[in-house]
């Protein structure tokens, strides 16, 4: 039986109003976008009709950045300038892309900074503004064919994604200009579009497993489907292991071969990665493939592939992805018999040696009845149309896990481990620490990511400096420290100090991410390039938000008003509703934001009231569903 | 857990509408997990006004706080001597009973040895499976003390939960290792 429809006090502005969504698969190789139109999910192609963008970005001296096939065409001729498999970087240092992905074919600047900086002739570029490019030209393509401004995107990454890389992403959102409904994990969003295909039958009630192996990553989710709900038990995973690899192995296999040493130039290399990528994909379907190298001593090497030496060839990154499966299945407590579909997303999952090696680990075919290149542009279409509030009455709901232990580093270096792996997101553990001199005004906290009990096994984070504790003996300050981690996977971090009540100052130092300053002087600068006036776009946003809350509370009051508020506290609202509402056509941005946080502050009372209604009224349901 | 909440001066129990006591309905627990997720969950707040975002956000940790509480039997009874008598115990306590530490040493040594045995997978199964049926006897006999939360009953409950806490750990480390085995593979 269905669930109970209640109020959803979010949703309640203006419900008719049809909002822009689109979905985003930022892929390692490609990219697509996709949206729902007419109820129907759909990728959209671009005006030759090619639904794939290679995640490719050229940039030029004076033109503007080429994404997509223009770019990709010029790799070979402008390798330096041509940056793909972006995605690979973002979120990284330098050092530690190497150690994952052997040699790179550019030139960094700044090797040892937190975020490299690529060298081109369009000038040195983070992979955050290389990934916003590629998002600006699928949010451009979807703007033309929908017709009018998106109102937010959700923007799918690998399950496995740690909190920097996450943060990165939505920071490319950010400098394209694209307002982020939601970061979803990419084998949750094909399981969203799996599920709605089979709703039909009945038959997408279940566990299922979803085996992602894309270009650059390679995720495994076991997730519980029950009446639109679903809930991710595990999550696992390489964040460095895909496509790309077997296309290295291969590439380096027929640099052996050619007896080409290790002193390959960049475009020899660009040669050879591309021979072993269209090997690769002619192997799915021949039993032989040829490749040729135009080497730089003149010579013309070739030599033919047949599928065993390919498949003894990748057997170990076929293990490695394996070995994940098994360790989500322990994580999810669940055994392979349990596991009522198998789905197989990315297009690396293609290679008929992955689809059997699947199907022998899980005892059963694997599903890949939609497209592997645009489930996950399908799925986060949904759910971007489901977010922007377009599907009233759906019951879909995702329960999403962090991929990665959360912790902090302790006295020796170890870890302690805060929030376990897996755990349901949002979620938030407090901790409290003390000082150890006397009138210690200042601590810091170092945050990491991973599962091993040494910081130096861990991936650092972020270090957090908190100040303005105030000056007590020893050990008797109580600095209450809290970790939280919303919707998206993100980390938020917040102090205060217990005996005082004073909140001390948390300073962030990403270990791998910009900081807000920087995005902010991107930002900017990417914006006087448009020629956009900053003071007339903050009114401008300053505006909307506050037409957003005023449209919300007076639907709010209307429904529930005069049952959850008194004269006086009602009053007070009204009152601060008529200050706001005052100061719409104001061209300071700080008056309406003021305006618009007392008005806030007025209904804080009222908005916790409206959430206890909602869970009472839902729970009530629930009750009377139990005595059927 | 400091978060500023709604109305949750509510019990984990009370919260997910469910009787007080050790023994709980997996499947109803589930059912209602999903209900209060439906309703607080910022997914469904998008659009919403900031302010509504962050009371989605409380509440939805918080529910989730309180499903992963209530599933798991070890933190269940940890929560419910807290609820009675305000203090949930610590993880350093141990246990007293003699013959029980004697035959977790056992465990213990079983699982050391099964790294090298000739069928480590089956060893650690063995091992784990022992775990389960000792965890399961041990539930059985909370469900009975905290359905009788006499001061005495208490007492012995919290007993029961150092041991839990002994099997649970034992459990992690030799899910761990079977990770380790697997890894050779």
């Amino acid at each position: 039986m269905p669930l109970l429809q209640i109020a959803e006090p979010g949703q309640s502005a203006a419900p008719h109003q049809h909002r822009l969504a689109a979905g985003i698969d930022l892929g390692t190789t490609n990219s697509l976008v996709a949206t729902v139109r007419s109820g129907v999910a759909e990728t959209l192609p671009d005006a030759q009709g090619r639904h794939l963008l290679p995640s490719v970005v050229r940039f030029g001296a004076a033109a503007a950045p080429v994404v997509g096939y223009h770019a990709q065409a010029a790799a070979l001729d402008d390798p330096l300038n041509t940056i793909a498999s972006a995605k690979r970087l973002i979120g990284r240092g330098l050092a530690e892309v190497k150690q994952l992905g052997g040699r790179l074919p550019y030139v960094f600047v700044n090797p040892d900074a937190a975020v490299p900086r690529i060298h081109t002739a369009g000038g040195d570029l983070t992979p955050v503004e290389v990934s916003a490019e590629i998002l600006k030209t699928l949010a451009q393509r979807a703007e033309d064919t929908l017709g009018g401004p998106l109102a937010g995107v959700v923007i799918t990454v690998p399950a496995y994604f740690d909190d920097a890389q996450r943060q990165a992403t939505k920071d490319a959102a950010t400098l394209a200009g694209l307002k982020v409904f939601r970061l979803l994990s990419e084998p949750t969003a094909a399981a969203v579009a799996y599920g709605l295909d089979h709703a039909d039958a009945g038959t997408a009630e279940g566990i299922h497993a979803i085996y992602d192996l894309g270009g650059g990553t390679f995720d495994i989710s076991i997730l519980r489907l029950t009446r639109g709900v679903y809930e991710v038990l595990a999550a696992g995973g390489d964040s460095a292991l895909g496509g790309d690899d077997f296309d290295r192995l291969l590439a380096q296999w027929a640099l052996e071969q050619a007896s080409v040493n290790d002193g390959a130039d960049h475009r020899t290399l660009r040669q050879a990665m591309q021979a072993a990528c269209t090997a690769k994909e002619q192997l799915s379907s021949t039993p032989t493939a040829d490749l040729v190298l135009n080497l730089p001593d003149g010579r013309h090497w070739s030599a033919t592939l047949d599928r065993a030496a390919f498949e003894a060839l990748i057997d170990p990154l076929i293990d490695r992805s394996l070995a994940a499966c098994r360790r989500a299945l322990r994580d999810a407590r669940v055994r392979v018999p349990e596991v009522d579909a198998v789905v197989l997303v990315g297009g690396s999952t293609r290679i008929p040696r992955v689809r059997e090696r699947v199907a022998a680990l899980f005892g059963r075919p694997p599903l890949a009845n939609i497209d592997p290149d645009r489930v996950v542009a399908i799925g986060a279409a949904i759910q971007a149309d489901l977010l922007a509030g377009n599907r009233p009455g759906d019951n879909l709901l995702l329960l999403d896990v962090i991929p990665l232990s959360l912790g902090i580093e302790t006295m020796g270096g170890l870890v302690e481990r805060l929030i376990p792996r897996n755990s349901t997101i949002p979620v938030a553990r407090a901790q409290t620490f003390t000082t150890f001199k006397d009138g210690q005004t200042a601590m810091a906290i170092h945050v990491l990511q991973g599962e091993r009990d040494l910081v130096d096994d861990c991936r650092s984070l972020a270090r957090f400096e908190l100040r303005g504790i105030p000056p007590l003996v020893a050990g008797a300050a109580r600095i209450q420290v809290s970790f939280e981690i919303d919707a998206d996977g993100l980390l938020r971090v917040a102090a205060s100090e217990l005996t005082s009540g004073i909140t001390a100052r948390v300073e962030v130092k990403p270990s791998y991410g910009l900081t807000d300053g920087e995005i902010a002087a991107m930002l900017s600068d990417s914006r006087q390039h448009a020629g956009e006036d900053q003071l007339a776009r903050r009114v401008r946003e300053e505006r909307v938000e506050a037409q957003r809350v005023l449209e919300s509370l007076r639907a709010a009051l209307t429904r529930d008003g005069d049952a959850l508020l008194d004269t006086a506290e009602r009053t007070r609202i009204e009152d601060a509703m008529t200050a706001l509402a005052a100061t719409l056509n104001s061209i300071d941005a700080k008056r309406i934001g003021d305006a618009r946080r007392a008005l806030e502050q007025a209904c804080a009372r009222y908005v916790e009231r409206r959430m206890n209604h909602s869970i009472q009224s839902a729970m009530a349901g629930q009750r009377v569903d139990a005595f059927e | 857990m400091n978060l500023a909440m709604l109305d949750f001066s509510k019990n984990y129990f009370e919260l997910f509408d469910l009787p007080l006591g050790f023994a709980v309905d997996a499947k109803r627990l589930a059912e209602r997990y999903r209900t209060l997720q439906a309703v607080t969950h910022p997914d469904r707040y998008v659009v919403a006004a900031d302010h509504e975002k962050r009371v989605s956000l409380q509440a939805s940790t918080q529910v989730n706080e309180a499903y992963r509480t209530l599933k798991d039997p070890l933190a269940r009874a940890r929560y419910l001597l807290s609820l009675h008598t305000g203090d949930p115990g610590t993880d350093s306590e141990t246990s007293k009973d003699g013959a029980f530490l004697m035959e977790q040493m056992e465990l213990r040594e079983t699982l050391a040895e099964a790294q090298s045995s000739p069928n480590p997978h089956a060893a650690v199964a063995r091992v784990l499976t022992h775990l389960a049926e000792q965890s399961a006897a041990l539930d059985k006999e909370l469900a009975g003390l905290f359905a009788d939360p006499t001061p005495a009953n208490l007492t012995s409950a919290r007993e029961i939960v150092r041991k839990l806490q002994f099997l649970d750990k034992c459990r992690r480390d030799a899910e761990d290792l079977e990770g380790l085995i697997d890894g050779r593979y």
